[in-house]
């Protein structure tokens, strides 16, 4: 009878520990003192070394010809997620999906094989960060 | 209750082996599809067209060496291996294999580095050489239209295991693997590229932007780099398999070499 309730208790343990996980999606807290700035974050965004992020996604940039459909579209995004779950999903979108296609772009750490001008660098930096959360909260619907 | 104790800690341990196991399956994707379908009309067309291909002229190429003689051995690769059209024949479609010899996986540019300075005794060719390219064109030509078919069963075993393991891991700065692209998302636009499923059956094939022919590993390089990874060297064991891996996955399409991509 013992044994079955540590059984019990440790799946019990493992699921409530997998819903809190599942549950967290958002990171309140700025990554740097200095407010992001919307103007930087459209050229990060926008920027073929820096975000690309229209490699994947597509956003309301009707000069930007190609602009990928991996990704959701980022179209209205300021609309549908906060300042924190933006953050959240940029730094290391793996937390919320392990499989995802998504770069985590500000974890340095981790990485495999990493060519050498990128090595123990993240993606962008916090501030760049910063500055394309600011950008896409402006993508209102 | 012992024996449902087991079974609880059996069914956890299937449970956990099935979480930690998804990644490493092989996965084909299904349905297969060429590379060729993924390219503009005009790409396919051009291949379609021996007369357009480009890629036929280092097929021509290597028809030529194949009947010089080289090396201190003044022996060519017909002084061997006779006609390529009769004895080539779906030689390419089984490569990456063993060498029964080394117990090294070869690909068919280390195949034909191997003859040349071992059997004819003659310099090495480099790879990505005029000379190893067009060689590699025209046996691979030889097997044009046949299935791929390559055996990853026996000694070519732990070759295929190291490259699906190479395939699913994630690599470089950007953190990914071939998997992201090619088994989850082709068909999908990377900006204005249409993903493939990523086979090599192409290879070597001659590509737009190179404006030349150039091998399947040329290709992975690029990839490699795409993501901000180190690439490997050409002729790594780590990329041979990785070509063995693929060409497994490749089951069902046909040797389209030298095919034309963008």
């Amino acid at each position: 009878m013992r044994s079955r309730l540590v059984v019990a208790g440790f799946l019990a343990g493992a699921a409530l520990a997998a819903s809190a996980w599942a549950a967290e999606d958002a990171q309140n807290e700025p990554l740097t003192g200095v407010p992001g700035d919307a103007a930087r974050g459209r050229a990060v965004v926008l920027s073929r070394t820096l975000g690309n992020c229209l490699l994947c996604h597509a956003l309301p940039v009707p000069t930007e010809r190609f602009q990928g459909d991996i990704g959701p579209s980022l179209a209205g995004v300021g609309s549908r997620l906060s300042a924190g779950q933006m953050r959240y999903r940029i730094v290391d979108s793996t937390r919320l999906n392990p499989d995802t296609i998504m770069p985590a772009y500000h974890r340095a750490e981790g990485a495999v094989r990493v060519a050498g001008p990128f090595r123990g660098r993240p993606v962008l930096t916090a501030q760049e960060v910063e500055d394309v959360v600011a950008y896409l909260l402006t993508l209102r619907e | 209750m012992l024996y449902r104790q087991r079974l609880a800690w059996g069914a956890l341990a299937l449970l956990l082996a099935a979480t930690v196991g998804v990644a490493q399956e092989p996965i084909r994707p299904d349905p297969v599809r060429s590379g060729r379908d993924f390219q503009a009309p005009e790409t396919r067309a051009m291949q379609d067209d021996d007369g357009a291909n480009p890629g036929m002229l280092w097929v021509a190429r290597g028809r030529a060496l194949w009947d010089e003689a080289v090396g201190a051995a003044r022996r060519s690769c017909a002084s061997c291996h006779g006609r390529a059209d009769e004895t080539m024949r779906g030689v390419a479609a089984q490569y990456p294999r063993v060498d029964p010899s080394s117990g090294r996986l070869l690909n068919l540019e280390l195949r034909i580095q191997q003859c040349r300075g071992e059997r004819q005794d003659a310099p090495v060719p480099r790879f990505e050489s005029d000379e190893l390219l067009a060689l590699t064109a025209y046996v691979a030509h030889q097997s044009r239209g046949m299935p791929v078919a390559v055996s990853v069963d026996g000694a070519a075993r732990p070759f295929f295991d190291a490259g699906r393991a190479a395939y699913f891991q994630r690599i470089g700065q950007l953190n990914l693997a071939c998997t992201h692209c090619h088994d989850a998302n082709w068909g999908r636009m990377l900006r204005g590229d249409r993903l493939s499923q990523g086979h090599g059956n192409a290879y070597p094939a001659y590509r737009l932007d190179w404006q030349a022919v150039g091998s399947l590993q040329r290709r992975l390089r690029f990839c490699n780099t795409g993501v901000r990874a180190e690439p490997h060297p050409f002729g790594a064991a780590e990329y041979v398999a990785l070509e063995l891996y693929l060409a497994w996955r490749a089951k069902g399409l046909t040797v389209e070499s030298p095919a034309v991509r963008r």
